[in-house]
């Protein structure tokens, strides 16, 4: 890398971070690539707060009897760390950072197909995040973040109304930048830039916008029901006003799980590409691959039932249920195995980023390979409701989707800022979060498997060792979000330049300069072959 | 007196040990394709790390052959752990027909026990050891979820049904109930005990707490107190004698098989189904009613159908 930074030397004179300066040119900006950066400033302010609930959980958690805090204010910081965690940090994280700042990149377009609908939809987010902060500084909602009826709607005395309208308005933001993104891909691609041509995160990208499109309006009407039954006394869902509780659960995970895709298709969209930059290998199986993503999005919609198999769901249902869920792991192992076989004769090197891209294939295949046993009906009848659940999902969606946001992060960075991280300290942090994960949640499968229920303020003394393993592997945890947070700070503006391209990688996105002009491309370029052709190169040079 | 609590290890319902048998299984094929994948990327990385000289290695032609071998044996291992879990899941579903019933109603935030001969417990299930054991339950307010480790089982308890849950505990000892659907603020305070006894000293143990009336007998109380009768006895309801358990014809032609849930429906929302012949005149009794006198009378409606059952018995004889 150092060469390359001795042959660039400076950044580009004007690119579109200096382009115009003040506050208002952040605000009103309708470039794609600004307003990713306010994307992401405001996930990382709702990432930190929802692990500051984390851990004061796990510090909890150190006592059975519970050394902090009380059982209501404990409830209050599990259904605030799920809460923010999935809607105001994990769906947007990939899609409206990366996502936002790399697609108009990655096809060679100046920006998305609709602008100021981009710009709009931040606004949404925000105006939701402000209702969602709202009911937090008013003490807090206290239902978990799955909003179960009747202890949402008739029950709970905490904030669930500015809550639920939070996840309704931020919802409406997730469906515009899906939009957003289908026309964008659609219509928007440089010629020569075909459908097999695409880097496999703008499948991923693809299928995660379909998700958006007709996932989160389920969820909006959900939260409709739900109020209008808190503070008009509908009877949707409580039998004292005459509703069926089992009803609202069968519409929040019919949104419910294919978000759960939403968060980690991103994600493996970035490892596609991670493994296919660090090993210098086209991705093994591309079709397969890119395949693999339309049909985890489709077969995510028919897998709901599987969080009801102990609800008094009908047997018929349950059966169908199983065996979908079981078909939505093929895709899932088909990834995983064509991202190994890509190392196969590759060129690795151990950047930071590819670090986190191989934690995500260990961390996500245990996630994965966990869910098998949710999905097989009698095992889930022990496990359910246990920290085994607890353990399984963290494992996709921390060990998955929050790794392969690092790693997206720490891949893209020099793209987006023009410089270098420190290396050394990137590697340092990768390895921290693996240990400090595996520390935190492999625990959890076993306090499950022992019948530890989740959401417990205090439990058993029996299962106190395995917590505080857990709570031990959460600071661990911790120090390795804490320190990215600060080198790329310090990076963002003394770190060396980058140049256009220091990994090596192919894509559009690294033909053009670091940071890029605000036009992208100062021609609109043409593409002449494949995705990751990296073999290409050594017959030219030879 | 109390046995000391046992592990969640153990093993304690017949159930548990067929569980425990899948469960190494598929924990089995956790652990065989995890280390699969960790040894392949170790390995691999190590093997093909960049050398100094930045290489650029020639590219990888796809390969059909490997790409179906790997969907097919996941696909393979997949149809074996559904057809497992499913089957011996579907076998368990139906509780053995002589099973003994067992009343739990969840609030927040405890379980109150009650036995057919009356007795009342808070947080606490006995049951005899080797006897099938059907629990009907039922919730006053918001979901809860009946769980017991040992057992490896758990239902979720929930308002406006009856769910239903059976064992048949195989070792003596004293078990953890949790409540595993979270219910409110006191969800984690929301569990017990099931201590699991030799027959005899169960007996022994029931006799000794049924100081109040039997469920039927509470059940025939709150029959005569509500004035039941003055329909159900007159001809302008149907009768119930005879009635538990039973197919009743509806006047829209559908029939239903007379259990815990029906009674329990047409009690609470009585239009809701219609017996053949007969015209919807009866109030609701929602909200007059407390699920526990919904389970009094329930048990007082299957009291009669013993009762004709006997009869019939007899008759044939």
């Amino acid at each position: 890398m150092s060469t390359t930074v001795a042959e660039i030397g400076a950044l580009p004179r004007v690119h579109y971070l200096n382009a115009s300066y003040g506050w208002k040119s952040w605000l009103f900006t309708t470039d794609h690539k600004r307003i990713a950066w306010l994307y992401l400033a405001a996930i990382t302010f709702f990432f930190f707060i929802g692990g500051a609930a984390a851990t004061l959980m796990r510090l909890n958690l150190i006592e059975p009897q519970g050394s902090l805090l009380e059982p209501s204010t404990y409830n209050r910081l599990f259904t605030l760390h799920g809460l923010i965690m999935i809607f105001f940090f994990l769906a947007p994280s990939i899609p409206t950072v990366l996502g936002n700042f790399l697609i108009p990149l990655m096809i060679g377009a100046k920006d998305v197909a609709f602008p100021r609908l981009n710009l709009f939809s931040w606004y949404i987010f925000m105006t939701g995040g402000t209702f969602f902060l709202y009911s937090v500084i008013a003490g807090g909602v206290d239902t978990g973040w799955t909003f179960y009826t009747p202890l949402s709607t008739t029950y709970a005395n905490s904030n669930v109304m500015s809550a639920a309208m939070g996840v309704f308005i931020s919802g409406f933001s997730s469906v515009l930048t899906g939009l957003n993104f289908i026309v964008t891909i659609h219509t928007m691609r440089a010629p020569g830039l075909t459908w097999f041509r695409l880097p496999l995160f703008l499948w991923s990208m693809y299928a995660t916008s379909i998700i958006f499109i007709l996932a989160m309006p389920v969820i909006a009407i959900t939260m409709v029901l739900l109020m209008l039954e808190r503070f008009l006394h509908f009877g949707f869902f409580d039998p004292a006003l005459g509703g069926d509780p089992i009803l609202f659960q069968h519409l929040f995970w019919f949104f419910g799980h294919p978000e759960v895709y939403i968060l980690v298709l991103p994600a493996m969209g970035v490892i596609s590409e991670l493994i296919a930059v660090f090993s210098r290998k086209r991705v093994f199986g591309y079709s397969f691959v890119a395949f693999s993503s339309v049909a985890i999005a489709a077969l995510s919609f028919l897998v709901w039932g599987h969080h009801m198999f102990i609800s008094g769901e009908s047997l018929y249902a349950g059966l169908v249920f199983s065996a979908f869920s079981f078909a939505v792991a093929i895709p899932s192992a088909i990834k995983v195995f064509n991202w190994t076989a890509t190392l196969y004769k590759g060129s690795i090197s151990f950047d930071a980023p590819m670090l986190y891209a191989l934690g995500f294939i260990g961390l996500f295949t245990m996630g994965g390979l966990t869910g098998l046993l949710l999905a097989s009906l009698a095992i889930d009848v022990h496990v359910h409701d246990t920290y085994f659940i607890i353990a399984h999902f963290h494992f996709i969606m921390v060990g998955g989707a929050v790794m392969g946001y690092l790693g997206g992060i720490h891949y893209w960075w020099p793209k987006m800022t023009g410089r270098l991280y420190p290396d050394r300290w990137a590697r340092i942090a990768a390895v921290l979060v693996f240990a400090g994960f595996i520390l935190t949640f492999g625990p959890q499968f076993i306090l499950g498997y022992l019948g530890m229920p989740r959401r417990y303020a205090v439990y058993p003394p029996e299962f106190q060792t395995l917590n505080v393993l857990s709570s031990a592997g959460a600071s661990i945890l911790a120090v390795g979000y804490v320190i990215p947070l600060i080198y790329l700070i310090w990076s963002a503006r003394y770190g060396p330049v980058a140049g256009p391209n220091p990994w090596g990688a192919k894509g559009l996105e690294w033909t053009t300069a670091s940071p890029p002009p605000t036009e992208n491309f100062e021609v609109t370029p043409v593409v002449t072959e494949e995705a990751y052709a990296y073999g290409k190169e050594r017959s030219e040079r030879a | 007196m109390t046995p000391e609590p046992s592990s969640n290890f153990t093993q304690a319902s017949s159930w548990a040990t067929d569980w425990q048998n899948l469960f190494y299984f598929e924990v089995g094929i956790v652990v065989f394709f995890s280390i699969l994948i960790f040894g392949a990327i170790i390995y691999l990385g190590v093997k093909y790390r960049r050398r100094p000289g930045d290489e650029v290695p020639s590219p990888t032609k796809d390969y059909l052959l490997l790409e179906i071998t790997w969907t097919v044996i996941p696909a393979g291992i997949c149809v074996m752990m559904f057809l497992w879990g499913t089957a011996l899941f579907v076998r368990n579903v139906l509780p053995p027909a002589l099973s003994t019933e067992i009343f739990v109603l969840g609030k927040q935030w405890m379980w109150e026990v009650q036995y057919p001969n009356g007795r009342r417990d808070i947080n606490e299930l006995h049951v005899p050891v080797g006897v099938p054991i059907k629990l009907i339950m039922a919730s006053q307010d918001v979901i809860h979820d009946f769980a017991i480790p040992a057992f490896r089982i758990k239902k979720d308890v929930v308002p406006g049904h009856y769910t239903t849950e059976w064992f048949t505990a195989t070792k003596p000892g004293r078990y953890h109930l949790f409540c595993d659907q979270y219910c409110g603020t006191s969800h984690s305070a929301m569990v017990g005990w099931i201590t699991v006894m030799e027959p005899a000293a169960y007996a022994e143990w029931l006799s000794r707490g049924g100081t109040g009336k039997s469920l039927a007998e509470a059940g025939a109380d709150l029959y005569r107190q509500y004035a039941c009768s003055t329909c159900h006895e007159t001809g302008r309801g149907p009768s119930f004698v005879g009635l538990y358990g039973s197919p009743v014809k509806l006047n829209n032609g559908q029939t239903v098989v007379a259990d815990d849930g029906y009674i329990r429906e047409s009690i609470l929302n009585p239009s809701a189904k219609i017996v053949a012949g007969y015209t919807p005149t009866m109030p609701t009794f929602q909200g007059q009613l407390q699920e526990e006198q919904i389970l009094q009378l329930t048990a007082y409606v299957k009291s009669l159908a013993k009762r004709e059952g006997e009869g019939k018995k007899a008759a044939k004889q």
